[in-house]
């Protein structure tokens, strides 16, 4: 276990100057994310124009990866089409968890930095915390408008 | 006058060293660092002689307890009772039925819930304890709030993690059926003096329990002196197996409650029409109980007594002292819960750095601690944050492995920035 597989540079620089961080007003959807277990918040937000989403950003607290996972994701989804960002959330969830992950590198770009995770299988949810929340925001979307 | 000194020092000083050949477990290298345990309030290590004892009831005397007249089972019979005696002494309990075998301070805690208060219970009855309770003394009786309609009245806690005493007079009443209240604080290490509020308990008529799981590893606990209803701990928390605890309790209030659990062991005949329960205290100890546990438990209390609650008390605060000054001396350490009266425990936070980076770090450099809420989130929210790391010492720890916590937390400030 090499720490510095775990707290890359890219990783180290998106904890400390997270990009995309703050409330987005107006926001189409947006979804509470908490880790209970080590006390991560998020709350990410996310505006969408059909299928597209045109923006997202994130606000909360937690630990370095999930932080900086946070912010990673919102550079990555941003014009993505939500079955995209499906696509790319599971290859996301293959590169934490699994040592022989069929990921392609250039498909993830700078998400590929979270790959040091898998050796720490206590931070797993750290890093995908923001993911499942992002999920739950545009699942949400999905559900038709009632009334009540 | 240096001479009498040093024979006061050696007279208190423990020989650490000899101590920790005792503990197996200690002498390993994590993450190709030697190991520095300082998790012991999540749970302590057991010396050999506690496995070799586990170990040798199983090899030689294991059978059924309280059934057959064959060999084994006498002897399983006696070991497990004579444990039940080795926990009276250690606690100073009057009558051995005073000791009822459970899982752990979680079970204690719930077997007071429903055996004790649950029966007789009227909606709006209320239930005392204090901010700085760990989950298992504040869950069970939550439980109790949509059971039977219980009220629960929460003393608060000041910046330093001491509970409001003031506070505390003014909301105890007539409706109040227990003051349940940690002994000492897991997330923060206070000690509560307990003495006081149980003396003001008592004007009231009111019963007090005490979750004891982070009190009875570091200080000589006497239940008679101080009064208390219910006392409860864990084994695994002082140096015992885990799965094992104790619920002490006075006889008369254990003669009146009802089993809470039936089953095999806990009775005395059973037909389809009427059953008449055991006496205490196998009335509370359904089913086979954890007989290797209570084996255990007491080789773990006899190794205790044999080194002293006292100079344990007195070198654990040495370790604190010690431990408070280094950390404090770090660039963006706060330590949160600082009681004038404590155990062996810090919790902190680093400006800037997630104590859950500060964990995963820390593993690297071999050094095990705690991060997270402790099982007390309350105490985290009143303090304002979603977590702390927590140093947590035992006899068996050194100034050296304190030094070792220092540097990697040090290192930890390197690696993040």
């Amino acid at each position: 276990m090499d720490l510095k597989d775990l707290y890359r540079d890219v990783i180290v620089d998106h904890n400390r100057h997270p990009r995309n961080f703050g409330k987005l007003q107006p926001a189409d959807v947006h979804a509470d994310g908490h880790n209970p277990l080590c006390g991560d918040r998020l709350t990410m937000y996310a505006n969408l124009k059909g299928e597209h989403i045109t923006d997202v950003k994130f606000e909360g607290s937690g630990c370095a990866i999930s932080v900086a996972s946070a912010s990673l994701l919102t550079e990555a989804v941003k014009g993505k089409t939500k079955s995209e960002v499906k696509e790319l959330f599971d290859d996301v969830h293959a590169l934490l968890t699994q040592h022989d992950a069929a990921v392609d590198p250039a498909r993830l770009g700078k998400l590929a930095a979270l790959s040091g995770v898998r050796e720490f299988p206590a931070r797993v949810k750290c890093a995908s915390l923001c993911w499942h929340t992002l999920n739950a925001a545009l699942e949400r979307a999905a559900e038709p408008v009632t009334t009540e | 006058m240096n001479a009498a000194v040093t024979a006061t020092r050696s007279a208190t000083a423990l020989d650490v060293a000899a101590i920790r050949r005792d503990f197996p477990i200690l002498h390993q290298t994590v993450n190709g660092k030697p190991l520095v345990y300082l998790d012991n309030a999540a749970s302590s290590q057991r010396p050999k002689s506690v496995i070799e004892a586990i170990s040798r009831y199983y090899e030689h005397d294991h059978a059924n307890v309280h059934r057959g007249v064959h060999t084994l089972s006498q002897r399983a019979t006696d070991a497990y009772e004579g444990a039940r005696e080795t926990i009276r002494r250690f606690i100073n309990a009057r009558d051995t039925k005073e000791i009822v075998f459970v899982r752990g301070t979680t079970e204690a805690v719930n077997l007071v819930a429903q055996s004790f208060l649950r029966p007789g219970f009227e909606p709006g009855d209320e239930i005392l304890i204090s901010a700085l309770e760990h989950h298992a003394n504040i869950v069970p009786w939550q439980l109790l709030r949509e059971q039977v309609g219980a009220v629960l009245k929460v003393i608060p806690i000041n910046e330093q993690g001491v509970v409001d005493f003031d506070e505390f007079q003014k909301l105890i009443g007539p409706r109040t059926k227990l003051l349940a209240l940690a002994h000492v604080s897991n997330a923060l290490g206070t000690i509560v003096p307990v003495e006081k509020f149980i003396k003001v308990a008592k004007q009231h008529g009111v019963p007090v329990l005490l979750d004891g799981a982070q009190a009875i590893p570091h200080t000589a606990v006497d239940v008679q002196a101080l009064g208390c209803d219910f006392y409860c701990f864990s084994s695994h928390k002082m140096l015992g197996p885990t799965g094992m605890g104790v619920l002490y309790g006075k006889r008369e209030l254990l003669e009146a409650m009802p089993p809470w659990q039936g089953g095999g062991d806990m009775i005395l005949s059973v037909s389809f029409e009427k059953t008449t329960f055991n006496q205490l205290p196998w009335k509370f100890e359904a089913g086979t109980p954890h007989i290797a546990g209570a084996i255990g438990l007491a080789t773990a209390i006899d190794y205790l007594e044999k080194i002293g609650m006292d100079r344990i008390a007195a070198y654990e605060n040495e370790l604190l002292e010690y431990a408070t000054e280094r950390l404090s001396a770090l660039p963006g350490l706060r330590i949160v819960g600082t009681a004038p009266d404590k155990a062996a425990v810090v919790s902190f936070t680093l400006d800037g750095i997630h104590p859950h980076d500060i964990g995963t770090i820390l593993d690297t450099e071999g050094v095990a601690i705690r991060t997270g809420h402790h099982c007390a989130m309350p105490v985290m929210d009143f303090f304002k944050i979603p977590a702390t790391a927590r140093a947590s010492m035992s006899f068996y720890n050194t100034r050296e492995e304190i030094d070792r916590l220092v540097t990697a937390l040090e290192h930890t400030r390197q690696v993040l920035g």
